[in-house]
């Protein structure tokens, strides 16, 4: 049925929610631009969970109220926000070195292809897009759980959960995780395969295996 | 000794030449030190190298260095929502050395801190680690990352007092401490100069001893990149 069809995986908000169920209590987390910026929507309630931004802060409000917007408060988006009674301030060599010395527990971040063996690409593509890696190249070889939250199929249908990556690396043998619109991936370690640990409502295994070039357990 | 001048100009007077490096403070358009780029891009100084972890936008910031072609390379972690950039990158006419951002922090943090080089995981099996030593501590790998040691360096604080002595504001702090303590000679702009004795030792971010020179930048029009709000609920 029509209706079926259209319900069938998760949307970009119920992405977010499935990546907000490995946040526990205490943990600082960093989340990417985009999709993973959502998951701060979904912190369940009486968790404590400080989201750190690599600009310089710790302890991330929302948005503020149109009379409260100071230029000097944005997160690493550039957007503008509010601080909680809890946040801190410090430099960006302070903030990479929270990150880059393992003391942020998660991280969630988008991409444009993940490897079976867990490399993840997401800064550029040659000769097209010259953005550059800002901190997400820091963030993968820092942080102790790294999540990615990707549409599993690009616009075009090719895979993005893939064999060996396409694109220039963000980062080596690194992502724990993998949350796309179809299901979740997970290996519990670096030399594990992928495992397909959960499939979104109305997806099928077959489906996810049609849609897949990576190679990985069920 | 006097630290205060009493323009941008006159503060970077005898410090430019071509070819020099630069470091410059700011994350997107916060906290980026703006008289003092306006005052680097009307000496017409050129050929310039700058470490910044963005490059501003079309015509703010670092954006109006490249306009007029004054910079020959970026040493920058993110260069998007900047059209001119990208046409000079592509055409060849611009080179860039791609830094993630917290190496870039630590390479500003180390130059200044007498650190020629120190080991990272950032970027391992990447293309930033090309041509760089690669060196295995307790089993895992490690790239070696240049200090940046800087001609000048240019940033912007909150408040500071007559002696150099500076606070920062919020998020505005970024970049701007460890690029001040890149360069041989540290150039800050603040919002506010209070005389010595008013700020508390003990909340002072960046001490006196990396401020050479400094001017009273206010009034600023600060930029906002991407402003969102909530609404208040209706009581």
């Amino acid at each position: 049925m029509a209706t079926a069809v259209e319900t069938k995986g998760w949307t970009r908000d119920q992405m977010a929610a499935r990546a907000a169920k490995e946040l526990r209590d205490g943990y600082y987390v960093n989340l990417g631009i985009g999709i993973p910026t959502l998951v701060a929507n979904n912190i369940p309630e009486g968790m404590t969970v400080t989201l750190q931004s690599e600009n310089g802060m710790l302890g991330i409000g929302p948005f503020p109220y149109e009379d409260q917007v100071d230029p000097d408060l944005i997160n690493a988006g550039k957007q503008t926000i509010s601080e909680l009674p809890s946040s801190s301030y410090f430099d960006s060599a302070a903030s990479f070195a929270m990150i880059r010395g393992g003391h942020i527990d998660l991280t969630v971040l988008g991409a444009m292809e993940v490897s079976e063996k867990g490399d993840i690409a997401n800064w550029m593509i040659p000769g097209k897009m010259i953005k550059g890696m800002g901190g997400a190249m820091d963030l993968v070889a820092g942080v102790k759980k790294i999540i990615v939250v990707m549409e599993h199929n690009a616009k075009s249908g090719d895979p993005k959960f893939i064999p060996q990556c396409t694109l220039p690396l963000t980062g080596k043998n690194v992502v724990d995780m993998i949350i796309t619109d179809l299901a979740v991936f997970h290996r519990p370690d670096h030399d594990s395969p992928f495992k397909l640990i959960e499939l979104a409502p109305g997806v099928t295994a077959e489906e996810v295996r049609g849609k897949t070039t990576a190679n990985y357990v069920e | 000794m006097q630290k205060i001048y009493s323009s941008a100009e006159d503060a970077l007077e005898g410090l430019l030449f071509d070819g020099m490096t630069i470091a410059a403070g700011g994350f997107g358009l916060c906290g980026i030190p703006e008289r003092l780029i306006d005052a680097i891009q009307a000496s017409g100084v050129k050929d310039l190298t700058i470490a910044s972890n963005n490059a501003g936008i079309d015509n703010e910031g670092l954006g109006k260095l490249l306009r007029t072609k004054q910079v020959s390379k970026m040493i920058s972690s993110y260069v998007g929502e900047n059209k001119e950039f990208e046409r000079q990158f592509l055409a060849g006419e611009l080179e860039v050395e791609f830094t993630p951002q917290g190496t870039l922090a630590e390479r500003l943090r180390a130059g200044g801190a007498g650190i020629p080089g120190f080991y990272t995981k950032t970027g391992v099996g990447t293309q930033v680690a090309e041509g760089k030593e690669v060196k295995s501590f307790d089993g895992e790998d490690y790239i070696l990352e240049r200090g940046i040691r800087a001609d000048v360096s240019v940033v912007k604080g909150w408040k500071a007092d007559e002696s150099g002595n500076l606070v920062f504001r919020k998020t505005a702090r970024n970049f701007n401490q460890p690029a001040a303590t890149s360069g041989k000679v540290c150039v800050a702009e603040v919002e506010e100069i209070v005389p010595v004795g008013s700020l508390d030792p003990d909340s002072i971010h960046l001490p006196s001893i990396y401020v050479k020179r400094m001017i009273l930048g206010a009034p600023y029009d600060k930029k906002i990149e991407f402003r969102t709000v909530r609404q208040r609920e209706a009581a």
